[in-house]
C-alpha cells in the first residue's frame, strides 16, 4: 500500500497546531506579580549578632505545641557538627558557619519558612490548603490537605516537611509565623520573644526594609550590600542581614522573578475561563463532521 | 456503520501459568501496599523531606497517565478523523487507557498522605485554579469518567449478544446502549480535549520549580514537550500491546492494520525531537551534555534510544512491515517516554540540600510491579469475556 499523503499532513498538522496554540495561549496571557501587601508584616534577621542559643529552637517547638525537652539541652553544641534542615516537629533550626574574616567567631543563621511574598507552595496547592494571609503568614489548613507533597517539591527553600512516619493523620509542617497566637495571645512570633540577642525584629516588611537599608549604611564595614529576602524568589516577608557572603552561609541564588508567575501564565493560557478547551471541542467537532466519509459506511482511503 | 470485523470475546483459558506469576506478582504488592497502609510512608519508601517524590508518582502517576495516551489518539484518528480502517484498535486502545488510568488512581491513593480526602480537587470550595496539579487531577478525573462511559457500550454487548443468562442485564443493556450510542461522538471529543489538557498540565509540574532541575530538562516549554510525547507514544503503545496480547493469547497479529498505523509514528516522535532539539539550542543547554552525570547519561540514553533509534528506524517501511522489528521499534518509543518521566521527576529533580540521593525502595518497586502484574491480568480478564479484540482468524467475508 502506497504512503497516505493527507493522512500524514493532517497528523502532523495536529501536532503542529497543538504545540503553536500553546506557545500563542502563553504569549496572549499577562500575569502581573503579586506584591507584597502593605500590612504584611516581617522579621528582619540581623545575622552577626546571633550567638548560636538555640533557644528560638525550643520557642518554636514550645509554640507548635510539641512539648520540647527543656531549654538546656538546646545548649548542647554538637548538633553543629552537620547543617540541620527543618523538621516536621522543628520548623526553625540554627545552623554554624566558618566565619572567613574572624575564624574565632563562627556564624550563625536562621532557617525556617521565608513567608514568601509570592509564595510558590501556595500556587503549588490543588485544594488551596496553603494560602497567604494579608498581614504577611503562609499558613496552612491541615483539613483540605491531601498529602500530595506538591508544596515540598515546590517550595525553591525546600522550607515544608512532612510526617511520613503517620499512617493516618499525616501533616505538612512548617513556620507559621506564629499566626496562630499572634497578635491575639502575644505581640510577636515565638522566636522572636525569646531572643536574648535582639537578632530578630518583628515588624511591617516595608519598614524592615528601611532599617535594613539603615543598618547597611550606617555600618558598610559590619554588612554586605545585600538583603536577603528582599528580591529572592519574588521577595519575602522575612529579611536577612549578613557581614558574609549569603551563599556561606547557607543559602542559595535566585531569580529576582517569583516561580510561580510563569506556571500560572502557562496554565491560564491553557485554561481560563474554560475558553480553551471549549474551542478545541468546537475545533474538534468540526474536523469531525468535515471528514466523515459521505457515504457513512467504510473509507479504505 | 458496516463493520467487516468485529471484536469478539477471545474464550481462552484464562488461568495460565503466566497468569498465576502476574497473580503473585500483584499478591506481594497488595503486601507492601497494606504495610504503608498500617505504618505510613516512610516504613516503605525511601522519601524523605529533599525527596517528597519517588517512583510512585514518577512511575504509577506521570508514567501511567502518558503510556494511557494511546487511548485518546487511536479514538482521535479513527473516530474524528474518520480513519474507518483503524476501527479494529480503538477497543483494546482504550481498554489500555481505563486500565492505566484506574491504576493511575490507585497508585495516587498509596502516594498521598491522606488519601482519603483524594475527592478534594472535585469540590468547588476547594479550588485552586493557579496550581498545574489541580487541572492534572480534575482532567484525570473527568477523563476517567469518560473512559468508562466509552467503555460501556462493551459491556452491553456482552450481555445482548454473548451472554443473555441474565435477563435483568440484557434488558438494561438493550436500553442504555442506544443512548451511549447517541453521545459517543461528544465522549470522543471530550476524551481528546481532556487528555491534551492533563497531558501538557503534567509537563507544567516541574517549571514551577527550576531551582531544583538538572539545566537538560527544566524549560518553560515542558507542557509542549509532555503533550506532544504523549501523542506520540499513542501509537507505538497501541501496537506493542496489541502484539504482546496477540502473542501471550495465541492470536495473530494484525498486521495490515499495525504497519499502516506505524507510519504515523515517525512524523509524531519527529514533531517531538524537533521541539526537544529546538528547546535545547535555544536554551543552549546542550553544553551539559558532556558533563559525563548520571543526569547527561540518562538524557543521552533517553534522547538516543527512546527517540532517534526508533524514529529512524520506523522511517523505514521494511521495520514497519516486519511483525519483529516493529515491536522493538515501538518498545524502544514506550520505554523512551518513560523513561523521559522518570527522569524528569526523579533524576532530573536535584535538592538544594540533600541528605541522601533517593533511590525506590524494595517496597516500592514491589507496589509498582504488582500494579503493573494487576492491570495485566485484569486486561486479560476483560478480553476474555468482553468483545475487545478483533481476531483476524474469525474475519467474517466482506
Ligand atoms: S519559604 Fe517555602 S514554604 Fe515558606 S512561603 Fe515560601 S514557598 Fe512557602
Ligand atoms: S501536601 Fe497538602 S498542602 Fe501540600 S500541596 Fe498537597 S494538598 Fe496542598
Amino acid at each position: 500500500m502506497s504512503l497516505n499523503r493527507r493522512e500524514f499532513i493532517k497528523a502532523a498538522g495536529l501536532a503542529g497546531i497543538g504545540g503553536s496554540a500553546c506557545l500563542l495561549g502563553e504569549r496572549a496571557q499577562a500575569s502581573e506579580a503579586r506584591s507584597p501587601s502593605p500590612d504584611a508584616m516581617g522579621v528582619l534577621v540581623d545575622i552577626p549578632k546571633c550567638i548560636g542559643c538555640r533557644r528560638c529552637e525550643y520557642a518554636c517547638q514550645e509554640a507548635a505545641g510539641f512539648d520540647p525537652p527543656p531549654i538546656e539541652t538546646f545548649e548542647d553544641k554538637s548538633v553543629f557538627e552537620q547543617a540541620r534542615r527543618p523538621q516536621p516537629r522543628s520548623h526553625t533550626v540554627i545552623n554554624r558557619y566558618a566565619n572567613p574574616q574572624d575564624q574565632a567567631n563562627p556564624v550563625y543563621n536562621k532557617f525556617n519558612c521565608m513567608h514568601c511574598v509570592d509564595p510558590a507552595c501556595v500556587s503549588a496547592c490543588l485544594v488551596s490548603a496553603l494560602s497567604k494571609q494579608e498581614d504577611g503568614p503562609v499558613v496552612y489548613d491541615v483539613s483540605r490537605c491531601m498529602g500530595c507533597r506538591y508544596c515540598l517539591v515546590a517550595c525553591p527553600f525546600e522550607i515544608p516537611t512532612y510526617d511520613y512516619d503517620m499512617p493516618l493523620k499525616p501533616q505538612v509542617r512548617k513556620c507559621n509565623l506564629c499566626a496562630h497566637l499572634v497578635p491575639e495571645v502575644q505581640d510577636v512570633p515565638a522566636c522572636v520573644k525569646i531572643c536574648p540577642q535582639e537578632v530578630l525584629t518583628y515588624g511591617k516588611r516595608s519598614e524592615l526594609l528601611e532599617l535594613a537599608h539603615e543598618k547597611i549604611v550606617t555600618a558598610p564595614d559590619v554588612y554586605i550590600d545585600h538583603v536577603y529576602g528582599e528580591h529572592e524568589a519574588g521577595g519575602a516577608s522575612w529579611l536577612y542581614l549578613s557581614s558574609v557572603p549569603f551563599d556561606q552561609v547557607g543559602f542559595k541564588h535566585f531569580d529576582h522573578k517569583a516561580p510561580p508567575r510563569l506556571t500560572e501564565k502557562i496554565q491560564h493560557a491553557e485554561f481560563k475561563y474554560f475558553l480553551p478547551p471549549l474551542m478545541w471541542f468546537g475545533l474538534l467537532g468540526a474536523a469531525m463532521w468535515l471528514t466523515k466519509p459521505e457515504s457513512g459506511g467504510t473509507s479504505h482511503e | 456503520m458496516s463493520e467487516h470485523h468485529e471484536p469478539l470475546p477471545v474464550e481462552r483459558k484464562l488461568l495460565t501459568p503466566g497468569v498465576y506469576v502476574l497473580l503473585l506478582l500483584t499478591f506481594i504488592g497488595v503486601c507492601f501496599a497494606a504495610w504503608r497502609f498500617i505504618f505510613g510512608l516512610s516504613s516503605v519508601t525511601n522519601l524523605d523531606q529533599q525527596h517528597p517524590w519517588g517512583l510512585w508518582i514518577a512511575f504509577d502517576v506521570a508514567t501511567g497517565v502518558a503510556l494511557a495516551a494511546g487511548g485518546f489518539t487511536a479514538g482521535a484518528l479513527a473516530h474524528i478523523f474518520h480513519r474507518e480502517h483503524y476501527h479494529a484498535i480503538v477497543r483494546p486502545a482504550l481498554l489500555t487507557a481505563m486500565l492505566g488510568y484506574t491504576f493511575v488512581g490507585i497508585g495516587l491513593m498509596a502516594d498521598l498522605g491522606r488519601y482519603y480526602n483524594i475527592w478534594h480537587p472535585a469540590m468547588p470550595w476547594m479550588w485552586s485554579p493557579n496550581s498545574a496539579l489541580f487541572e492534572v487531577g480534575m482532567c484525570v478525573m473527568l477523563y476517567l469518567t469518560v473512559l468508562y462511559l466509552e467503555f460501556a457500550p462493551i459491556v452491553c454487548e456482552r450481555f445482548q449478544k454473548y451472554d443473555k443468562r441474565f435477563a435483568l442485564l440484557t434488558n438494561l443493556s438493550d436500553r442504555v446502549y442506544p443512548i451511549l450510542n447517541k453521545i459517543m461522538p461528544l465522549l470522543i471529543i471530550a476524551g481528546v480535549v481532556l487528555s491534551c489538557a492533563h497531558q501538557s498540565s503534567l509537563g507544567n509540574l516541574m517549571v514551577l520549580v527550576p531551582s531544583k532541575m538538572h539545566p537538560l530538562w527544566s524549560t518553560p516549554i515542558m507542557t509542549i514537550l509532555f503533550l506532544l510525547s504523549a501523542i506520540a507514544v499513542g501509537f507505538p503503545m497501541v501496537i506493542f500491546e496489541g502484539m504482546y496480547a496477540a502473542w501471550s493469547l495465541k492470536l495473530k497479529p494484525e498486521m495490515h492494520i499495525l504497519s499502516k498505523l506505524a507510519k504515523y509514528i515517525p512524523v509524531l516522535l519527529g514533531a517531538y525531537l524537533g521541539f526537544k532539539i529546538g528547546d535545547m539550542a535555544i536554551r543552549g543547554s546542550y553544553v551539559y551534555l558532556g558533563e559525563g552525570s548520571t543526569q547527561s547519561t540518562m538524557f543521552i540514553i533517553e534522547m538516543v534510544f527512546g527517540v532517534i533509534v526508533p524514529f529512524v528506524m520506523l522511517l523505514s517501511a521494511r521495520v514497519r512491515n516486519s511483525p519483529g522489528w516493529l515491536f522493538l521499534a515501538s518498545l524502544l518509543v514506550v520505554l523512551g517516554v518513560a523513561l523521559n518521566r522518570i527522569n524528569v521527576f526523579l533524576v532530573a529533580f536535584m535538592p538544594l540540600y540533600p541528605v541522601k540521593s533517593y533511590f525506590p525502595a524494595i517496597g516500592e518497586i514491589a507496589v509498582t510491579i504488582g500494579l503493573v502484574s494487576l492491570l495485566m491480568f485484569l486486561y486479560r480478564v476483560v478480553v476474555t469475556y468482553f468483545p475487545v479484540i478483533t481476531h483476524p482468524g474469525k474475519v467474517r467475508a466482506a
